[in-house]
């Protein structure tokens, strides 16, 4: 084993962002550069560290060697009505971080994607300083979100993002931002209510236990994931016995009815974020309004992060229900695959193409998730992975673009190939992979969800195709308009990529490749740690 | 004659046990001479300096009292003095902790801001009227009998009602006055005329003898008890500013100066909902069988004013422009968070009501002062105290702007921040008590209120002001707010001390419940 062990990574990878927050705190306002590098280097400490995590993960065949468990905050309970003898009766949250295959790809995307942001966050125009803060505020929330393993740690860095953004969003972003910023503070903030009383309740029910050592009793309301998920999967765990099996009536049984009212409370607050159909709105205003570095890392992470909970708390706690849920998920899917598309398809902003193309893409996710089975769930997971990076690098373009010929409307736009060969070059890649052209990371995400679908639910599957060909229409239709045809005469002396973007163009463009042709580096870490959580689906799946 | 009332003469051992409230009295009737005898050249100001000095050597003593009781442990018994009339336990010990602290601030904030307030023309008498209200406070929060804890009631309001009245030359003010003196003597007749029906059921003032007589009271006087709890509730109801009660709230904290508000915000509110802590709780909860029915209905109109004072207070919030009345709306708001404890009552599995009322008013009292103080920093300069008065403030002082983002993400409840786990505190123990429709309630109007607590946020960084010039921030409101934003944030990355303390010291049995 290596000295990993002994030191806590995750730890570092998640407060690495929050050390340059004190560097950027401690520089004067007027010194733009050393800030400018404080935020490039403050994300590239937990890029490599992630880089790290990763080799040292397949390594050792998992990462359960990483965990790291302190008690943060313990709560003592009054125990006056309790039976005498008692020794404890508290709330335990812990500081609890973990990784495994399904949130070690996210963590990678995380750094990554922040990283390139922050090249193109040093871009801004103003009051840097504070952006920065922001920025890499956003960033150390997002990384917590994948790490975190207890409920409340998970919710108070969810908040965080969710402030960072409002923040973001609302001072520098473009002409409609306050509306964008509360649009978005109120729906996100309804979606996190909804987490936060679903997970109110599952701690009062499902992360109850009794610890006995000795004659010493302890009553415990943990607020740890793993403590919650092996309760609600153990029969003989407080929240599954029946007043009948122990003679009293056990206020921690968590009937099916509360079953059922938690999940689709968790698919709710999850589907907000994500966004499923109904719940979009917010999202379209953040893409048009959020500044370049953000809307990267809306796109390419904080969209996510609704996926990742949704598959973590939603289906994995509760997995009976998921399996009965599956049909309607995958109709959601497809609606969003279909509506997102089509919606796209007569877009003449392009910033609205690229969001309704997210929301579709989102739909794809949840084709895969609602599979359930292996094929399915690596292909969500890659879905995940792979737009993460292609949005983040669309968006990019999207901004550099914006910032020669000031308009992201597809009627103006035209004949960009000429005078930006190598911006124009990224895009139309960026737009193959986005429509799933195999040997780009797109198609292997499409393929795995769809061929996973297939196997449950073959005519939702041959909708969700019909969606597919609508995202080649759309997004060649976008791409095309804005490097081919007649150029505008203005449009003639722009000036091609500046090196501060080519880099990070290049960098996510590499990614992308080196995913569409060795799927495996991606699918052998998911394989390797969805191996247990796979058991959990598809064993109530046998047993029920 | 009359059951349950006092007549038995201090002693001095019971002098010694009163010492932080003597203390108080003799340091308000010093300043009272002072002021009086001190030519006029001398600056009000000592005043408020020797104010503060009692304050915290008044603190001091409460804090000794305190470790000396509670050597025993946890089950420490309660000192009880004049026949069980007034009480030394730890539920007053603790409250009279968070009001004397509190009032430290807001002098301290007076201090700041006095100067600039021209309306203000008795200004000694604007910090020393402060301790005859703290000192009704505290025996609200020690009375274990109807009487005293009137007593101290009256003397919390009347105070009160002068230094809403204090800014003599601001019609705002008098108007404020005129309408707490209306309402507050509302609300004391309706408290009074409930405990007199009591009284009547039970034959006595005592609230152990109240609660030993009551379930044989019931099975005669059923209806005259509820009458009597719920015209308790409506009187309280008023004091604590909960909806549908809470109407004199916004225009009161708007005509007060801007400490008095903070001080009826925190201190009158917290007084009030002590009261009806031990009122409720030492009378109610001991009901058995049928009369259980009893105690249901009163905590589930407990509940009801909770969630009417949530919701009421966060909506109407949404509209509101001036700082100090969408201040006194989420009071309203704050009222109902602190309600839900106090009302979902005990139950087998879920007994920490105490705890977490109270750690929500301690976190509620540095976020409120803090806001407040940020308020009359920001009115000072402005001229008025408008929101858009806060338009620019990141240019105009930064520092001050991210104190108040602190106050505003408690105020909502997010995190990192003392807010976040006061409200979180609540929810468990909401949800704990299966009150699932409240747990909907609290988070219900948490988001609402996101949309006008985010209204400062939006006006300090998002919109550039009329004014350009540095705002100078007094270097005792800087005090305040610097110790408010600390302590909020230190409440919300820790909360596990002091919840800790309040459980090692806290017993429901011997610092809550008064028995015979």
């Amino acid at each position: 084993m290596s000295i990993l062990n002994d030191i806590p990574i995750l730890s570092f990878i998640l407060f690495s962002p929050l050390l340059g927050v004190i560097v950027l705190l401690a520089l004067p306002q007027h010194r733009s550069n050393w800030l400018k590098k404080t935020v490039v280097i403050a994300t590239l400490i937990p890029l490599i560290l992630s880089f790290w995590l990763y080799a040292e993960y397949d390594k050792q065949q998992g990462g359960a060697a990483f965990d790291e468990r302190q008690s943060w905050a313990e709560i003592p309970l009054n125990k006056e009505t309790q039976a005498a003898g008692l020794s404890e009766f508290k709330f335990a949250f812990q500081y609890e971080l973990g990784v495994d295959g399904l949130s070690i790809p996210l963590l990678l995307l995380t750094t990554l994607v922040s990283a390139m942001a922050s090249l193109a966050a040093i871009q801004v125009k103003k009051r840097w300083k504070s952006f920065f803060i922001w920025f890499l505020l956003l960033e150390m929330g997002i990384l917590g979100v994948f790490l975190a393993r207890d409920l409340f740690l998970f919710f108070i860095l969810f908040e965080v993002t969710l402030i960072a953004m409002y923040f973001l969003i609302g001072i520098w972003g473009y002409f409609n931002r306050e509306r964008a910023a509360n649009q978005f503070l109120i729906y996100n903030g309804i979606g996190s209510a909804i987490m936060l009383t679903a997970f109110v309740i599952l701690v009062n029910t499902a992360g109850f236990r009794i610890d006995q050592i000795g004659d010493q009793v302890s009553f415990i309301y943990s607020g740890s994931y793993m403590d919650i998920f092996s309760n609600l999967s153990n029969p003989e765990a407080w929240v599954n016995l029946a007043p009948e099996q122990i003679g009293t009536i056990n206020p921690f049984l968590m009937s099916d009815t509360m079953q059922w009212t938690l999940f689709i409370m968790l698919l709710v607050a999850f589907g907000i974020k994500l966004p499923i159909f109904p719940f979009h709105t917010w999202m379209l205003k953040v893409h048009t309004e959020a500044p370049t570095s953000i809307v990267m890392i809306h796109s390419g992470l904080l969209l996510k992060m609704g996926a990742y909970g949704l598959l973590r708390f939603g289906l994995l706690l509760f997995p009976e229900q998921a399996r009965a849920f599956a049909i309607p998920l995958a109709v959601f899917g497809v609606i969003n695959l279909l509506y997102g598309a089509l919606l796209a398809l007569r877009q003449q902003e392009l910033k609205l193409v690229l969001a309704y193309s997210s929301i579709s893409h989102m739909g794809i996710v949840l084709i895969g998730l609602a599979a359930m089975n292996e094929l399915g769930l690596q292909g969500a997971v890659f879905q995940l992975v792979s737009h993460g990076l292609v949005s983040a690098l669309l968006f990019l373009i999207v901004g550099s673009i914006y910032e020669r010929t000031g308009t992201t409307e597809l009627g103006e736009l035209g004949g960009l190939a000429r005078s930006m060969p190598f911006i124009s070059g990224v895009l139309l890649t960026a737009g193959l992979a986005s429509l799933g052209l195999p040997g780009l990371s797109g198609f292997v995400g499409e393929f795995l969800s769809l061929l996973g679908l297939f196997e449950t639910q073959r005519w939702l599957t041959a909708a969700a195709v019909l969606g597919i060909i609508l995202t080649a229409v759309y997004m060649l239709r976008a791409v095309l308009k804005i490097t081919f045809g007649p150029q505008r005469d203005d449009y003639a002396a722009l000036k091609d990529a500046r090196l501060i973007e080519a880099v990070p163009m290049i960098v996510l463009l590499a990614f992308i490749l080196l995913l569409g042709c060795f799927p495996s580096v991606l699918t052998d870490t998911v394989q390797l740690g969805m191996d247990g959580l796979l058991d959990q689906l598809l064993a109530t799946r046998a047993g029920g | 004659m009359y059951e349950g009332v006092s007549f038995v003469p201090l002693t001095w051992t019971d002098m010694l046990y009163l010492a932080p409230e003597f203390l108080l009295a003799a340091v308000f009737i010093v300043l009272v001479l002072l002021d009086l005898l001190l030519p006029k050249r001398i600056t009000r100001q000592t005043i408020g300096w020797l104010t503060l000095a009692g304050i915290a050597a008044s603190l001091l003593l409460v804090l000794l009292r305190m470790l000396d009781m509670n050597e025993g442990g946890v089950s420490s018994e309660a000192i009880r003095l004049l026949a069980n009339s007034y009480r030394i336990d730890d539920f007053a010990s603790l409250l009279k902790i968070v009001f004397l602290t509190g009032t430290g601030l807001i002098v301290l904030l007076a201090l700041g801001s006095i100067r600039d307030d021209e309306a203000i023309t008795d200004r000694a008498e604007y910090y020393y009227m402060l301790l005859p209200a703290l000192i009704g406070a505290m025996m609200m929060t020690s009375s274990g009998n109807l009487v005293t804890l009137y007593i101290g009631l009256e003397l919390l309001s009347l105070t009160s009602y002068v230094l809403v009245g204090m800014r003599r030359k601001s019609g705002l003010s008098a108007e404020a006055a005129f309408k707490y003196v209306v309402t507050g003597g509302i609300s004391s007749a309706m408290i009074l005329f409930g405990m007199s029906y009591l009284y009547g059921i039970t034959g006595s003032v005592d609230l152990g003898s109240i609660a030993a007589a009551l379930p044989d009271a019931l099975v005669d006087f059923k209806a005259l008890a509820y009458v009597g709890f719920f015209f308790m509730i409506a009187g309280f109801g008023i004091k604590i500013a909960a909806a549908p009660f809470h109407a004199w709230a916004p225009d009161v904290y708007q005509g007060a100066p801007t400490p008095i508000s903070a001080f009826l915000a925190v201190i009158a509110k917290g007084a009030a909902l002590a009261a009806v802590f031990r009122i409720f709780y030492s009378t109610l909860l001991m009901l058995q069988d049928e009369n259980a029915i009893v105690s249901k209905d009163i905590w589930l109109a407990l509940l009801v004013l909770a969630a009417a004072a949530m919701l009421v207070g966060a909506t109407a919030a949404l509209r509101q422009k001036n700082t100090k009345r969408l201040l006194a709306l989420s009071g309203v708001a704050n009222a109902g968070y602190m309600l839900v404890p106090i009302g979902i009552s005990l139950s087998v599995v879920h007994s920490s009501n105490f705890s977490e009322f109270i750690y929500y008013l301690i976190a509620y009292l540095f976020m409120t002062i803090g806001a407040f103080a940020v308020v009359s920093t920001v009115s000072r300069s402005s001229g008025n105290e408008e929101l858009k008065s806060f338009a620019g403030m990141y240019y105009r002082a930064p520092w001050t702007a991210a104190a108040m983002v602190v106050f505003v993400l408690s105020l909502s409840g997010l995190p990192v921040s003392g807010g976040f786990f006061g409200k979180l505190f609540i929810l468990l123990g909401a949800a704990n008590a299966k009150a699932y429709w409240l747990v909907g309630v609290i988070v219900l109007s948490s988001v609402i209120s996101y949309y006008f607590y985010f209204g400062f946020v939006r006006q300090m960084f998002m919109r550039s002001g009329s004014e350009q010039g540095e705002i100078r921030v007094k270097a005792e409101t800087g005090i305040v707010i610097w110790a408010c934003a600390a302590a909020t944030l230190a409440l919300g990355l820790f909360p596990g001390p002091v919840m800790e303390w309040i459980n090692a010291i806290f017993s429901l049995q011997s610092d809550l419940m008064i028995n015979n």
